[in-house]
């Protein structure tokens, strides 16, 4: 009973001693261990910095897409790519505004839609003038889709809708721009050349780096109503914005819209779409798909480097080997069996790797914390990932056992006599 | 012979034959030796009559090609090697003509080494190093590295290390070789000052005057016994005698 448990006991002492072993060789050694590892240590940076840094983007593109609203959809006519309406003119492809009319009702996991257009035009208030800004025909739901709330005065009302009122809505930009009180709710704006009254303050749109185009900075926007757009501008081109009752229902929001524009586009069965459906969802998938693979493939091409350092500790370990002949005769002489011998040289390779590794690692977050700082990288939310750290450590400890294990069998094979006659 | 101390090796008809190309060397030929407990034995030839080959044998580093060798009632002729390692480790102390200290390890570590290779918790090999240590005379300079010591005390750290395990046999390969005379002498009254305590002793030399200090010689010639005598009656003890000693 005492013998069984002394087993693994003894097995544990054996691997304790050789690390202790092993660390002392290192120290002893320090100078060609460093160099020895340096392809590990290196290896193990750039794994773990790119592994950072594609965890930094995908961090900040989600975080993007968590303030843009992931339960949105974006509907759009488009010509298909075969069938009779493939040259059909414009107005054939067009949405028509009654076209959506009902689709709330018919289609369950659509909280909300609005039809948008929009165009540049100069707008005008008191002496100040802008040569161009955007105008925005909307619906009140394009608030709630678009998070942007109305921060001073009121939204478009059904009777504005109805009655194509020409009321409009300011951002604040354009509000400051062109010199306004900052409650312009009243006041009158002439755009294009109609005047219009103005409402409402529209929350600025918020700035987001990677996508929605915020980069173009100079962008003042007035909003008008959309029935009121349609009429001026004579039944413009328009698309739709929606957003599902929830990023899951998504998939649902879009078969349905789909299935309900189709009926109402008089569309026959067969007939490829006329339009387009997208839910910001699925490309959400699609891009951590993207980036996952991405990561993988980053991961495995500079993980060739801790191959390469791999072979490094190989040719160290053999020249270890070599150099201690006497030492190995002398330990199987005094008792050592080979079994030990292998894993006293085996556990130093380990050793080494995992040093390297965790130097690698120390690197690495040097690394990861510079790229942070590129300024305009959107870099700034870089991190390794707990698995990054563990990979590229286990990885260094396998890169260990796998070129460790020929110069420790070479070691553990030696016969002692011969091996105590090594000069 | 027929009582007496009990049998700790008995060799019988033991060859050991290397293949060298298309050549077979008969390193030993056909060669029987018993050693009894306590026995001081001195193994002379010249190079090349396979005393290296007994050793490595008795040692139980080297297999012999036919022949059965038994060591403390075990017969090891059919071990694997992994039993015969920790045979080595049990019952066999070696003493190299070069002492083979670990030159990074200290005195201590060096003497405590094949208690790592036996299943002596971490905490008692220190005192088991001590005391092997203090039986040798070195206890004052257990945390000498190798390079810090004469080779006198190198070679008494050696012989502690061999002691560790309180082995059956201490086999002992030219143990003053690398000696002057001054610490050979210390290294033999070593040596005999531990069989009077009770230690079986086998010593390779080709020195007659080191020899002397055994109980028995056997002299070896193209792998075989040619002689194997009381020291009195051995050549060399008679020559000995009539030079200086006495």
């Amino acid at each position: 009973m005492r013998w069984l448990l002394s087993l693994p006991l003894a097995f544990i002492g054996l691997i304790a001693q050789s690390v202790a072993l092993a660390m002392s060789q290192i120290w002893a050694n320090k100078v060609r261990s460093i160099l020895t590892t340096l392809g590990i240590i290196i290896g193990v940076a750039s794994v773990t910095a790119v592994v950072a840094a594609l965890s930094g983007l995908k961090a900040k593109v989600m975080s993007d897409i968590e303030t843009f609203g992931t339960n949105r959809i974006f509907i759009w006519p488009r010509w298909p790519d075969s069938g009779p309406k493939k040259n059909a003119s414009w107005r054939v492809i067009r949405f028509l505004p009654e076209q959506f009319e009902g689709l709330l009702d018919e289609c369950p996991s659509v909280k909300a839609f609005t039809r948008v257009a929009g165009t540049n035009e100069s707008v005008r208030y008191a002496e100040k003038a802008l040569e161009s800004a955007q105008v925005v025909g909307i619906e009140p739901a394009w608030h709630e889709i678009e998070s942007r709330p109305v921060i001073w005065g009121r939204p478009f009302s059904a009777v504005d809708m109805l009655q194509r009122r020409a009321v409009c809505l300011v951002d604040p930009m354009l509000r400051d721009k062109l010199g306004m009180d900052r409650d312009p709710v009243g006041s009158f704006l002439t755009i294009g050349y109609r005047t219009f009254r103005v409402v409402g303050v529209v929350e600025p749109r918020p700035s987001m780096s990677m996508i929605g185009g915020g980069a173009r900075g100079e962008d003042y926007e007035v909003f008008i109503p959309f029935q009121t757009f349609y009429q001026i501008r004579g039944e413009p081109w328009f698309q739709v914005m929606a957003a599902s009752r929830s990023p899951k229902v998504s998939d649902e929001a879009k078969a349905e819209i789909t299935f309900f524009l189709r009926r109402t586009r008089n569309l026959k069965p067969g007939e490829p779409d006329t339009f387009r459906v997208l839910t910001v969802e699925s490309e959400v998938r699609t891009f951590l798909t993207i980036a996952g693979r991405f990561t993988i493939v980053a991961a495995g091409v500079v993980g060739i480097s801790l191959l390469v350092g791999g072979i490094g500790i190989m040719n160290i370990m053999l020249v270890s080997v070599s150099e201690r002949t006497r030492e190995i005769g002398l330990r199987k002489a005094v008792g050592a069996t080979n079994a030990a011998i292998l894993t006293q040289f085996l556990v130093e390779a380990v050793v080494l790797c995992c040093v390297g590794g965790l130097f690698g690692l120390g690197l690495g977050q040097v690394l990861t914390t510079a790229i942070a700082r590129i300024p305009a990288a959107n870099l700034d939310q870089a991190y390794i990932p707990a698995w990054a750290v563990l990979m590229s450590f286990g990885f260094s400890a396998l890169v260990g056992i796998f070129f460790g294990m020929f110069p420790a069998a070479k070691a553990a094979r030696l016969d002692p006599i011969e091996a105590l006659r090594h000069e | 012979m027929a009582t007496g101390p009990k049998i700790i090796i008995r060799l019988h008809a033991v060859k050991r034959i290397y293949k060298v190309g298309t050549e077979r060397i008969h390193a030993l030929d056909g060669l029987d030796l018993e050693v009894r407990e306590n026995e001081y034995v001195a193994v002379m030839g010249q190079s090349g009559s396979g005393k290296s080959t007994l050793m490595n044998l008795i040692g139980c580093l080297d297999c012999a090609t036919s022949g059965t060798y038994e060591l403390d009632g075990q017969d090891v002729t059919t071990m694997s090697p992994a039993a015969l390692a920790q045979v080595r480790n049990q019952k066999i102390g070696f003493v190299f003509q070069s002492f083979e200290l670990l030159p990074r390890a200290d005195a201590l570590h060096n003497v405590e080494l094949p208690l790592v290779y036996s299943r002596h918790p971490v905490w008692s090999r220190r005192k088991l190093a001590m005391e092997a240590l203090t039986r040798v005379g070195l206890a004052e300079r257990v945390d000498h590295r190798p390079n810090q010591l004469s080779g006198g005390e190198k070679q008494r750290v050696a012989v502690a290390r061999a002691l560790i395990n309180h082995p059956s046999i201490l086999l002992a390969d030219e143990p003053t070789g690398n000696l002057d005379s001054k610490t050979s002498r210390e290294i033999l009254a070593l040596f005999d000052r531990l069989h009077d305590e009770g230690q079986t002793i086998i010593m390779v030399t080709h020195e007659s005057d080191v020899a002397c200090h055994a109980q028995r010689i056997v002299r070896m010639l193209d792998g075989k016994v040619v002689s194997d005598l009381p020291t009195e009656q051995d050549p060399a003890y008679a020559y000995r005698n009539g030079g200086q000693r006495l």
